[in-house]
């Protein structure tokens, strides 16, 4: 065999290894899909060959799982825990990275080992605490108690720390012999610099908010005021084995990020390679 | 002798103090406040209905001790990290290295195994549960058996942790893309003048100068492994036979603390997982210097 046809032959086996690949990912979404417009009776039937809706696409199934769940109450709440706890996360911790990245002030090694340490402990020593805290003020199945854990961030501060840390000290200095004060440094010159490590921040946070099952399904157990990933462990319980159902729940529950993630797909790859995958 | 500060070095800490100060008074109580709660709820018998404490020093942890259902809720956690860990880091680091090189269709085949990331993890055991279905699902479709997936307790961790790996393989791939590509690639022209494959090659460069990465990815991964809640959760029914089998130390930790609303034991499984988590990081970075490289 020439040098060129086995080149050729590597290439074809990789591509093969990888389509192979690609099928065992997606075969679970086309299942997903294919089940969800399915009736329930075709869902169950042990002919193989119904891989397609044979009898038509079926949009009840969404229709009724949309009107049971009020899917639209939980869009809104997921939409809304998930923004707060962005905005909360970046704005907190872009602050804070800032300061511990570029300025001097008493106990800041203390400080930052406070970040340092949280980052450490599991995150399950601090639910039993944060429930009795939401209980205690009488929030429970609120907004409020979706998104407290998320409202600061230590990896978040850390993160931004090192973005910040790394841009040169010539521009602030610049901005300084100009007279601009701390504040306006910090909005004007270094805040813009760090744009990459806050998109980051915010799609990991967004995705970490969004994937969590523990705490909605502890803070908000109210079908009404909790969020998708609660809700569906409920729609298992109610409906068991009516699966096109079940589907429908799962398409409504995953498509829009999907279709964010397709959009912003860069974003996202650079979000979780930089953030180092904690999800 | 204390040394006055100029009124510079003063604005800057002024400044440097208020920026910290939302992140610092929210991790004082959300996170720092909860560590003592969490230690003092572990000495305490909590009363009827989750109402009162008692403070009953060690006896949480006597009982957890003596516990079969802790020992074998920690050791199925276990299983589940020493069956998947080696899978994902194994099929990561084969996707990794072919698609980091230059080839037709690489963008779609990394979209591709990176799409279980962005998708929640409860919606994702619900599509699989209805895979594993014994007489229904797909997969037993296609192998044409009646595999018990699910119900069968020697079965149903083999189908959590396929579940497991195929969620993780695009993260850790992402993440090993990265590392891949910060090895220069003279390294490996220089080998291949020595006369060096490209098998001897992986082993011999790639393998350790990816060493920290791949260190990251298993101590991350264990420490998410033993932390697992949601797949099992989701995918068996809590009746089900097989279910002791892949209950996890998490969700006897959620039940404990949530659903029997005894947080005093619950609090002390919590603390005992994290005091097997502190002792395997530390074991982790003591063999970190016999095989990880740092240049």
């Amino acid at each position: 065999m020439s040098w060129r046809t086995k080149k050729n032959w590597t290439s074809i086996m990789i591509h093969t290894f990888l389509v192979v690949g690609s099928a065992a990912m997606l075969l679970p979404f086309a299942w997903m899909v294919l089940t969800a417009f399915k009736t329930r009776s075709e869902s169950i039937s042990v002919n193989p060959f119904y891989i397609f809706p044979a009898h038509g696409w079926h949009f009840e199934n969404f229709v009724q799982v949309w009107n049971s769940y009020n899917f639209l109450v939980l869009y809104k709440n997921t939409l809304i825990m998930i923004a707060l706890r962005v905005l909360c996360a970046c704005l907190t911790a872009t602050l804070a990275g800032y300061s511990f990245g570029r300025l001097k002030f008493p106990f800041k090694n203390f400080f930052f080992a406070l970040i340092l340490v949280q980052m450490m402990v599991p995150g399950q020593i601090f639910i039993i605490p944060q429930y009795l805290i939401v209980s205690r003020l009488h929030m429970m199945n609120t907004q409020f108690a979706l998104v407290l854990p998320g409202a600061v961030t230590a990896f978040g501060t850390y993160l931004c720390k090192q973005g910040y840390q790394s841009l040169p000290s010539s521009l602030e200095e610049a901005a300084e012999l100009d007279g601009a004060n701390i504040g306006q440094r910090f909005l004007y010159v270094m805040l813009p610099l760090t744009r990459s490590s806050l998109v980051s921040l915010g799609i990991f946070t967004a995705l970490f908010a969004y994937k969590d099952l523990m705490w909605p399904m502890i803070v908000a157990p109210k079908t009404n005021c909790t969020t998708l990933t609660a809700a569906l462990s409920r729609l298992q319980g109610q409906f068991t084995s009516n699966y096109p159902q079940l589907m429908a729940g799962a398409v409504m529950a995953v498509v829009p990020m999907l279709i964010l993630y397709l959009i912003f797909q860069k974003q996202f790859v650079e979000g979780i390679a930089t953030s180092g995958g904690k999800l | 002798m204390k040394k006055r500060m100029s009124v510079r070095a003063r604005t800057e800490a002024i400044w440097g103090l208020a920026f910290i100060a939302p992140t610092i008074i929210g991790l004082l109580i959300l996170n720092y406040y909860p560590i003592f709660e969490t230690v003092w709820q572990s000495l305490c018998k909590t009363g009827d209905f989750g109402i009162g404490n008692t403070f009953i020093g060690l006896e949480n942890f006597r009982t957890l001790f003596h516990d079969k259902e802790v020992f074998r809720t920690l050791f199925n956690s276990f299983r589940y990290a020493v069956l998947s860990l080696p899978l994902t880091v194994a099929i990561s680091l084969v996707l990794a290295v072919l698609l980091n090189r230059k080839m037709k269709m690489r963008g779609v085949y990394r979209t591709i195994f990176f799409l279980p990331m962005v998708c929640a993890p409860a919606a994702v055991a619900m599509v699989w549960k209805w895979m594993f279905n014994q007489d229904y699902g797909l997969l037993n479709h296609m192998l044409g058996r009646k595999v018990n997936w699910v119900t069968d307790p020697a079965i149903a961790m083999i189908a959590i942790v396929i579940v497991g790996v195929w969620s993780s393989i695009g993260n850790n791939m992402i993440l090993l893309i990265g590392g891949l590509q910060d090895i220069p690639k003279d390294y490996y022209e220089a080998a291949s003048v020595d006369g060096s494959t490209g098998v001897h090659s992986f082993f011999h460069i790639t393998i350790p100068l990816l060493s920290p990465m791949l260190f990251f990815i298993i101590q991350t991964g264990i420490m998410g492994a033993l932390q697992l809640f949601d797949l099992p959760f989701m995918i068996m029914d809590q009746s089900s036979r097989a279910w002791p089998s892949v209950k996890t130390i998490t969700y006897l930790f959620y039940e404990y603390a949530f659903e029997k609303s005894n947080r005093g034991y619950g609090a002390a499984i919590i603390m005992f997982l994290i005091a097997i988590i502190s002792l395997l990081t530390f074991l982790l970075q003591k063999s970190e210097k016999k095989w990880v490289h740092y240049d």
